[in-house]
């Protein structure tokens, strides 16, 4: 047992330690605020651990947009509605850690059957995979494989992908507006109403 | 406004994301015309050019960061992203090729630059789009915030 033992071994057993106490935390607690922060924490530790698994283009991905967007949007929708969570009543909480439970037991089940990490003949590492990184050498001559994979032999996938985020984009534009549909909006932050046309009057008085 | 602006308490934190502001555009551009070498590429880059912007109005206000990056711009952005996306695929179908099929660009090339410049032709793309639906969401989100005080936090 001791002969697989790395340092990276123990680096990576303590990331996903402190995964799991984040994710604890994250449900535990009530401050809507607090779980905010932690769950960029948790994008943050994933980052590191994908780096530790040599995935850099996804740890950069991950730390960008978990760590650093979703934050701030998670951020701005809290600020519209109450800073501290309900509590759910235990009864309400007893089919919930059923299914949990149910697909925790179902997961510990497949994970005998998953390959060993960086196993050269799991499905993942044999057959596309394996052509595109030795296609890539003379298709394409670019270093990074994942740019080419993702850029030219997958650019159907991509623009998709672009498009989906422009529709996201789009659908947030169409319901919210840019500019907060020019103060027509209500939110009710800490029990008290509060209205976007009494928020631009005060705005437009302490403009000179 | 600027006025306010001089006696709030949040003084370090202004001077330092003057400094870093600049240096994180700078950073999502190396980002973006690195990625054919590096981790990275048009997706990363759009978020981190976005997030210098975000941060810019978390500092500075949303009124300010409006002024600096008008609201019509993010619109055009985001879509001019889809369009430069497709447009390069539409290129290549004029040029007598498959549908984003880049080898047409320079079919006589033999370091494939065909395919690099329909990569970077269509990271553009993939740069403006991201940039500006995050910074649109943003906007949408942030124009309906009310002003935060400080017992908030």
């Amino acid at each position: 047992m001791m002969e697989g033992f790395t340092p990276i071994l123990l680096l990576d057993m303590g990331l996903l330690a402190m995964l799991v106490v984040v994710a604890f935390a994250v449900v535990r607690l009530r401050s809507l605020f607090a779980i905010v922060m932690l769950q960029g924490v948790y994008s943050l530790l994933s980052a590191a651990w994908f780096v530790s698994l040599d995935a850099v283009d996804v740890a950069f991905t991950e730390a960008a947009v978990g760590a650093g967007i979703s934050t701030v949007l998670m951020l701005g929708a809290m600020l519209l509605t109450e800073r501290e969570a309900k509590p759910v009543p235990f009864q309400k909480q007893l089919g919930p850690l059923f299914i949990v439970t149910i697909v925790a037991l179902a997961m510990f089940y497949a994970v005998g059957d998953m390959p060993a990490f960086g196993d050269a003949l799991s499905p993942a590492n044999s057959y596309v995979g394996a052509d595109y990184i030795a296609a890539t050498k003379n298709d394409i001559i670019l270093p990074n494989v994942v740019t080419a994979v993702l850029a030219s032999y997958r650019s159907f996938d991509t623009f998709g992908e672009v498009v989906v985020v422009y529709m996201a984009g789009l659908g947030i534009l169409l319901l919210l507006g840019l500019n907060g549909n020019a103060g027509k909006w209500r939110a009710k932050p800490n029990g008290q109403n509060i209205t976007g046309r009494k928020n631009t009057a005060e705005q437009r008085e302490d403009k000179p | 406004m600027s006025a306010q602006n001089q006696h709030s308490p949040h003084v370090i934190l202004r001077v330092v994301s003057k400094i870093l502001i600049p240096l994180i555009a700078l950073f999502a551009l190396y980002v973006h015309f690195h990625g054919d070498y590096g981790p990275g590429g048009g997706f990363q880059a759009g978020v981190i050019f976005a997030s210098a912007i975000i941060l810019y109005a978390l500092i500075f206000g949303l009124d300010e960061a409006k002024r600096a990056v008008p609201p019509s711009w993010v619109r055009i952005c985001m879509s001019l992203g889809v369009l430069v996306y497709g447009g390069t695929g539409v290129a290549t179908w004029m040029l007598g090729g498959q549908f984003l099929n880049f080898t047409v660009f320079a079919p006589e090339s033999t370091h494939a630059s065909g395919q690099h410049w329909g990569i970077f032709a269509v990271e553009l793309g993939v740069l403006f789009a991201v940039t500006g639906a995050m910074v649109a969401i943003f906007y949408a989100f942030g124009s309906r915030v009310p002003e935060l005080r400080d017992e908030d936090w």
